[in-house]
């Protein structure tokens, strides 16, 4: 087991935005982590690396509880997150990107190299200033940094939010292609469609805790899914954050 | 000496200090945007530069000497990080404003302390003060030519470093987005110490090549960090090359108004400039007008 994630309890001052929170994901698997808006999961992915404090709970990554070391540990336990919004460095070129992302990787070079043939937009575009690549490049731009980093377990959140549906389902055909490379992924994500369709696995938060966990073929047929998740989508398909 | 050769050597020491608030500037701008920190201390470590190098010279031979307060003013500036700032997080701007005027003072009497309230110099590095350089008519210090040698040697040097090191693009990824920076792995602690270090080490090179022409003292950092700040506000607060355009320009500033004003009035240029900024375009003359908002840390 790559990572697992015992009643972890997470929050902001005295706001507990994670409520006992327990997971796990397999070496090579892709994991889901479906939810609306506010309902803890970028949170728990926070902690999972070290930018929030867990309260109480444990991480494990590869066996080794992880929980309260500091956010630039993560890299060395084979953990990258490639956070909400992208946060790219945008000053910067994509080249320059890339190789902070293998900030303690002796062979960034070669690695950048792996990257590209995974990207090849971004090799065109290496030495482009990142802020200028359009929302779907800066999409690939953090991946691929990420992936300098040489991850065994890859956190994307919300890959997908805010691009033109082209672009969502050629981040999603990336994240499939991660088994390739074996790169065992947690996805966190609102479209719950997409999800479903590239994920072994998939977890359900409301309000800071797991309801649901079960396999995508099974999840994807859920009344709770269906009728929260996959139902609304048809109508609304804005990606705007639906509250309950 | 006509009209135009006077305004050249105004020009010349215009441009001479302007360099030395353009090192002020740039050490603003390491630290701000590495740490959010706006450091007013900036400009005792030009003053401790002069100073340590000026003890150390009484020892061993010149370059050794401003070899060795470099490197000792470094550590004071990593340490000042390490004991003061790591362990502020979370303040507002202007607490942390407040702490740094506090080392200003601390700085200032320790100084009066180690060494006494004489006027110090370093030697002229080659020749005396008497020896000159004919330039375009106007009479020049070849000390003036190491400060200006010096000086842009070590802006490049910083800018290379900034540019084309793996360290340098940490550092630089630091400012630009802290928290991306450590999901990298990078320890965005040591970059904030390291920013410190290498501000105060180049504040320090400064302090020593402008020690023969300006004379050493322990109040003479005030000013400068006030200078350079009005240089940095200038060239648009975290611009490095804008720091260089805002040093050069309140410097020269200065130096034609001490030509046409009486010299009581010599502190009154940057101060004008300052406020000027402030109130007309805030985020400097290369700033983006979004790009570089004080950031609450």
């Amino acid at each position: 087991m790559l990572l697992q994630v015992k009643n972890l309890r997470c929050g902001y001052g005295s706001l507990e935005a994670v409520r006992g929170a327990s997971l796990h994901v397999c070496t090579g698997e892709i994991v889901g982590l479906l939810g609306a808006n506010g309902a803890g999961k970028t949170s728990l992915l926070k902690a999972l690396v070290g930018l929030l404090l867990p309260w109480s709970g444990e991480v494990r990554i590869a066996g080794r509880e992880t929980s309260g070391q500091p956010a630039w540990r993560c890299v060395s336990n084979s953990t990258v997150l490639v956070p909400e919004g992208k946060m790219i460095f945008a000053e910067m070129s994509v080249r320059e990107n890339l190789l902070v992302g293998g900030y303690h990787n002796p062979d960034r070079r070669m690695q950048m190299e792996l990257v590209f043939e995974r990207f090849p937009r971004l090799r065109e575009r290496q030495g482009q200033v990142a802020g200028t690549l359009s929302g779907g490049e800066q999409q690939m731009l953090a991946i691929g940094r990420a992936l300098m980093a040489r991850p065994m377990l890859l956190l994307l959140d919300e890959p997908s939010m805010g691009l033109a549906p082209l672009m969502v389902k050629e981040v999603f055909a990336e994240i499939f292609r991660m088994k390739d490379a074996g790169v065992t992924v947690l996805l966190v994500e609102q479209n719950a469609t997409a999800t479903l369709k590239v994920a072994d696995r998939a977890y359900v938060m409301e309000t800071g805790e797991i309801v649901l966990e079960g396999d995508a073929g099974d999840l994807a047929h859920h009344p709770l899914v269906k009728r929260a998740y996959l139902g609304q989508r048809d109508e609304d398909d804005s990606g705007q954050p639906r509250q309950k | 000496m006509g009209t135009g050769d006077l305004a050249l050597q105004y020009l010349l020491s215009g441009i001479t200090k302007g360099s030395i608030y353009a090192v002020v500037a740039i050490g603003f701008n390491l630290i701000y945007s590495a740490t959010g920190v706006l450091n007013l201390a900036q400009g005792e470590f030009i003053m401790l530069g002069g100073m340590v190098a000026v003890t150390l010279a009484h020892y061993v031979p010149l370059p050794v000497a401003v070899a060795g307060a470099v490197l000792v003013v470094t550590l004071v500036g990593c340490l000042l990080e390490w004991s003061l700032f790591r362990r502020l997080p979370n303040h507002s701007v202007l607490h942390l404003i407040i702490v740094t005027i506090g080392v200003s003072i601390v700085i200032q009497e320790a100084s009066l302390h180690i060494w006494d309230e004489k006027v110090r110099s370093l030697p002229y590095f080659t020749g005396n003060e008497v020896s000159s350089i004919h330039l375009l008519g106007a009479a020049i210090s070849p000390q003036v030519l190491w400060v200006l040698g010096t000086i842009t040697v070590a802006v490049v040097a910083l800018h290379g470093f900034l540019k084309y090191t793996l360290t340098g693009r940490a550092m630089r990824a630091c400012s630009a987005n802290p928290e991306a920076a450590m999901l990298a792995g990078i320890n965005i602690r040591n970059m904030r110490t390291l920013s410190f270090g290498l501000s105060a080490g180049l504040g320090a090179l400064a302090g020593c090549v402008i020690s023969p022409i300006t004379m050493t003292h322990y109040e003479m950092g005030a000013p400068l960090a006030i200078k350079g700040f009005a240089a940095a506000i200038l060239g648009g607060l975290g611009n490095p090359m804008g720091a260089v355009a805002g040093g050069l320009l309140v410097g020269v500033l200065e130096a034609v108004s001490v030509s046409r004003m009486p010299a009581a009035y010599n502190d009154v240029a940057a101060f004008v400039v300052l406020l000027l900024v402030l109130f007309v375009r805030p985020h400097g003359i290369f700033g983006l007008p979004s790009g570089q908002a004080v950031r609450e840390h």
